[in-house]
């Protein structure tokens, strides 16, 4: 696959940390930039469910890779890493997202538009529970923070763009999340529903 | 056996019984059953919604100056105006007042959040409802123009710029691919528009899902980020540096000059696109006015976009504040949150434990046990329901009433209280718009009057962004650059108990939180939402809701296709916030549609 250095790369999380393991993608992202320096080619996104609305950073995006709670039919806490073309192809077939708006529908405004990301790349985990409101991420899931971070690591890698461990720890003002929505805080004094 | 409830409206549950599940391209999950009499038409509507479970769950001992946060990932849509809804409450209840600048300031995001919202709603959720992609295919690019050019001065409007996008939107139908424009009833006959109109709704479609990423960028610059902007307790968060080139997060005037011209923009695209379209739309739908529901009965608006901050007063808000009951326009009633008779939520037919169902409970009492019971008629399993009782419990949504009223809140129940208030700027544009369709204001309380209303509440706000835009420059350029006050930041400053309450007008309504804070910690909070008003089951006096009500003795053309029922639930831009724990692993594209 050829790889340039100046294509712009978004790396984007969506799902509501408010519902259980509906916020791995969210989570996923905020420790990927908790960890990791990115070139300035990559932009890490909390997408929240803001469905239609990340249209534009879509557009302005050459290669995407989504982090996202998916219902594969699969055990609670399984990653898949799914590809390009088969994206939609695979959207078609189940509804990829479990948000209201659907992603591929957020895809298929930006191709609507002819400004889709040339390439798109969707880590999916299975999740466990997405009844528990305000509860935290279940065991498998939250287990597969780190091994989908290894993923985004080694697909940035493929795509010639850099993530670096911070040689010095992220000041908590700066972290994707703040306000005591951060990972730790939010499931720290977090009660049993 | 008919029915009659007490808000005015005759039930006949008898006949064929519809079930839409789910109601597609809203925002959250929502189910609607009706029932037909021999004639195809609506004779008793049941609406039933998936809502979060009382976010005190989640608030209860967290530190109140974070609330915002927290409530902003409530929704997907809502997120600014519940953040701001959030620091009112908590600086109603602490006493804690902010600068000029941050109200200008709070107000350009509400009132940017209220354009987006509008134009977003209307294209990408609502247009459809009216509008018939696969026939813009069969539209003559050069008829579409003259059509086009007749209604405004809107520069994209040549033969060829329409022939290139039919071109293009035949592509992208050809791959097999609608995307977006899956969930629809193509072809049908509840469909009016000449296939010209189609393709110019189609284009303006597209133009506005290009345009709107420059609204939100107001939000990027005052709130720090996007999608998810900054908020604070005491003002707002962006530090003011005129002088200032590029500092991270100031406001300079670059960045003022770069908001100006984003107002320019959007004023250009409400006046000459948004409310041109919503007209020419809706002179093809003059005979198709229902929907009205409680519109013309009783709607609710707590007013928002203070003048000068600290002072929520009716007379100080520009958007209207007040009630309307029984359908009497010449009194408008005052509206008081703090008041535990005004505002009360009712469980009897929602999916909540109270003591005593009977009564309503004040949100600042209010509790939020669930119990999910079906009523004895229900047909099916917990699991997989085929057809709720509404005689016994229906809805995750509770039944919020004002003095015993169910009401309808939104664009168009903003409309008609500053209407009934005899205000220029909401009546004029109103009789107007009335007037160009030739129809008299009866006509307003329908389904097309809600969507009119929203086009006419863009402009308006499109105008106020102007108007808070310069007098915020012509206050900093005063040397006032004040954007945040912190004397009360620390909680040690704060009261051992305090209580209070923030209301904003949401895009799609009234919206209100409450909250108790008890040794510097929340110690209750509750919201009620726009949705919750509009989309409320019935209450232990039988009043119906008010979608339930907008459905009542519309015609369908088709009850396989339900279009209309779609339509005028559109119309309310329903927001349930995010359902995920009930959306099925296999959630259909398209409403599944059955009847009985």
């Amino acid at each position: 696959m050829p790889t340039s250095s100046t294509d712009r790369i978004l790396v984007l999380g969506i799902g509501n940390i408010l519902w259980a393991d509906d916020g791995f993608g969210v989570r996923a992202v905020e420790e990927f930039h908790r960890r990791y320096v990115v070139s300035d080619n990559v932009t890490i996104l909390d997408g929240g469910t803001q469905g239609l609305y990340l249209v534009s950073y879509l557009e302005e995006a050459d290669r995407l890779i989504v982090f996202d709670a998916i219902d594969y039919g699969l055990e609670p806490g399984e990653l898949k890493l799914v590809r390009d073309e088969e994206v939609p192809r695979f959207t078609g077939a189940k509804k990829m997202s479990l948000h209201q708006t659907g992603f591929q529908e957020v895809i298929s405004a930006a191709d609507l538009l002819g400004r889709c990301p040339k390439h798109l790349a969707l880590i999916g985990c299975q999740p466990r529970d997405l009844d528990d409101w305000g509860g935290p991420l279940t065991k498998p899931v939250s287990d597969q923070i780190g091994p989908a971070i290894e993923l985004v690591c080694a697909i940035l890698a493929e795509w010639g763009a850099t993530a670096s461990p911070r040689s010095k720890p992220l000041l908590e003002s700066e972290r994707l999340l703040t306000n005591d929505i951060d990972h730790q805080h939010y499931e720290m004094r977090m009660r049993p529903v | 056996m008919g029915i009659q409830t007490p808000n005015g409206f005759k039930l006949h549950n008898s006949g064929k019984r519809i079930v839409i599940d789910p109601v597609t391209r809203i925002e959250g999950r929502m189910r609607v059953e009706v029932n037909l009499d021999a004639n195809n038409v609506i004779r008793n509507a049941v609406s039933t919604g998936t809502m979060w479970r009382g976010i005190e769950v989640i608030l209860k001992d967290r530190d109140p100056r974070d609330a915002w946060a927290f409530t902003e990932r409530i929704c997907g849509v809502c997120t600014g105006t519940h953040a701001l809804t959030s620091v009112r409450a908590v600086e109603n209840a602490l006493g804690i007042t902010i600068p000029e600048n941050a109200n200008s300031i709070r107000n350009l995001m509400q009132l940017a959040l209220q354009v987006h919202d509008h134009v977003v709603h209307f294209y990408h959720l609502h247009a459809l409802d009216w509008v018939d992609v696969v026939s813009a295919l069969s539209a003559d690019p050069r008829a579409t123009s003259t059509l086009a050019q007749s209604i405004s001065n809107w520069p994209l409007s040549s033969p060829g710029y329409f022939k290139d996008l039919q071109t293009r939107l035949k592509k992208f139908v050809e791959s097999g691919q609608l995307g977006p424009f899956k969930n629809g009833y193509w072809g049908s006959k509840a469909y009016k528009l000449p296939p010209e109109a189609n393709l110019m709704a189609v284009a303006h479609y597209l133009e506005a899902l290009d345009f709107q990423k420059e609204i939100v960028k107001i939000h990027t610059i005052f709130g720090g980020k996007n999608p998810h902007p900054n908020w604070l307790v005491g003002g707002v968060p962006c530090p003011i540096n005129v002088d200032g080139t590029g500092a991270v997060g100031a406001i300079n005037m670059e960045r003022l000059n770069l908001i100006s011209s984003i107002i320019d923009h959007l004023t250009e695209f409400n006046e000459q696109v948004y409310l041109p379209d919503v007209a020419a739309i809706g002179s093809f739908y003059k005979d198709w006015l229902y929907g009205g529901g409680l519109s013309g009965k009783s709607v609710l608006a707590y007013g928002d976009v203070p003048e000068h901050a600290n002072d929520y007063s009716s007379r100080n808000l520009k958007l209207p504040r007040g009630s309307i009951i029984n359908g009497n326009l010449s009194e408008v009633f005052p509206v008081d949150h703090a008041n535990p008779d005004e505002i009360q939520e009712f469980v009897v037919h929602s999916w909540y434990k109270y003591p005593d169902e009977t009564k309503g409970l004040h949100p600042w009492d209010g509790v939020t046990e669930p119990n999910y019971v079906l009523g004895p008629k229900a047909k099916g399993t917990k699991t997989a329901i085929e057809q709720l009782d509404e005689s016994g419990k229906y809805s995750w949504i509770k039944a919020p009433r004002w003095r015993g009223h169910a009401m309808e809140v939104g664009p168009l129940a903003r409309w008609v209280v500053g209407y009934a208030q005899n205000k220029a700027e909401f009546k004029d544009p109103v009789d107007k718009f009335l007037k160009d369709l030739d129809l008299p204001l009866s006509a307003l309380f329908s389904t097309l009057g809600r969507t009119a209303a929203r086009a006419l509440e863009s402009v308006w706000a499109g105008r106020q962004m102007r108007y808070f835009q310069d007098k915020l420059v012509a206050n900093i350029k005063a040397g006032d650059s004040s954007t945040a006050n912190v004397d009360k930041w620390k909680p040690e400053s704060w009261p051992k108990e305090a209580k209070g309450f923030g209301f904003t007008e949401a895009p799609r309504g009234a919206l209100a939180h409450w909250i108790k804070i008890k040794q510097t910690k929340i110690d209750n909070y509750q919201c009620v939402v726009p949705t919750t008003w509009n989309g409320s089951p019935r209450d232990p006096k039988g009043n119906i809701g008010a979608f339930e009500a907008s459905l009542m003795d519309t015609p369908m053309v088709n009850p396989e296709q339900p279009l209309e029922i779609l339509r005028t639930i559109h119309s309310f831009d329903p927001c349930l916030a995010c359902a995920t724990h009930v959306m099925s692993p296999d959630g259909q594209e398209l409403a599944t549609v059955k009847v009985r």
